[in-house]
């Protein structure tokens, strides 16, 4: 086993064990906190398939303003995470085995996949993949109408969010 | 490539059933949590799965066609908006109802 295999074993746990803690433990500030760990998990993986960019932008969105986000929103409800109050709701066991029933089935139908254990390609030098996303991202053969989409999504969540959280006199 | 140095490296097999896993707790999450808040996490995750899913098939399949990691793109921007989104009426509804506990949020049951 190289080493490379390990780091990703290791990671893998690490990160499967955070969000394990997030669906399962009882206060809610740690919950936030277990999230970073393995949204920070998630960030490595992206660096495992060369696509550093998205490490940082994971990095820079879910943890610097999806996570910070979520903790000031636990500060401004606060006394909901008592100790006395149920973590799950009655259907706990149901969702248990669904999510069970769902991963097997996943891998299940993967493993039928002949591709299934295919390595790297090795990525050639000329390509630079930061420059042809932001390429395929500003050309209209490409993605220009989606990337512009998501620009108008934001900016409409954007006010809709100040809208909502408005409080009324 | 011979078969020596394919043993030492990793497979697409192994994003995609640590996606897998990370997707199926997060929906254990959102199915089984009481707290609003926690629901929204387990989505967090969900989306997360799906990101690695996009970068790992962008990068085991053809590096040059850029489309799984534009995709990736957009779905940092409909989750950012969407947890912005859900936390201003997760804030509205506990001004409004005092709770967030998905139990008690009835209004819209008859």
């Amino acid at each position: 086993m190289s080493f490379e295999q390990v780091v990703f074993i290791l990671v893998a746990a690490g990160t499967l064990g955070a969000a394990l803690l997030v669906v399962t433990t009882r206060n809610l500030i740690h919950a936030a906190l277990w999230l970073i760990a393995a949204l920070f998990g998630v960030a490595i993986l992206f660096v495992f398939l060369n696509a550093g960019f998205f490490g940082v932008v994971q990095i820079v969105i879910y943890i610097g303003a999806i996570a910070i986000l979520m903790i000031f929103a636990i500060m401004l409800t606060r006394q909901i995470s008592s100790e006395k109050s149920a973590r799950f709701n009655k259907n706990w066991l149901w969702a248990f085995f669904i999510s069970i029933i769902f991963f097997a089935g996943i891998a299940y139908i993967l493993s039928l996949w002949p591709e299934f254990g295919t390595t790297k390609p090795i990525l050639s030098a000329e390509i630079d993949p930061v420059k042809q996303l932001g390429v395929a991202l500003v050309s209209p053969q490409a993605y220009l109408l989606a990337f512009e989409l998501a620009s108008v999504l934001l900016l409409a969540a954007l006010i809709g969010a100040v809208i909502i959280a408005w409080e009324q006199r | 490539m011979g078969a020596e140095v394919r043993k030492t490296m990793i497979p697409i097999s192994w994003f995609l059933i640590f996606a897998a896993a990370l997707f199926s707790i997060g929906l254990f999450g959102v199915l089984s949590r009481k707290n609003a808040i926690l629901i929204l996490m387990g989505i967090e995750l969900m989306l997360n799965a799906v990101n690695i899913n996009l970068i790992a098939f962008w990068r085991y399949r053809d590096s040059l066609d850029i489309s799984g990691q534009a995709f990736a793109v957009m779905v940092f921007a409909v989750a950012a908006a969407e947890v912005a989104v859900g936390l201003a009426i997760f804030i509205s509804v506990y001004r409004r109802r005092g709770t967030i506990s998905a139990d008690e949020i009835d209004l819209l049951k008859w």
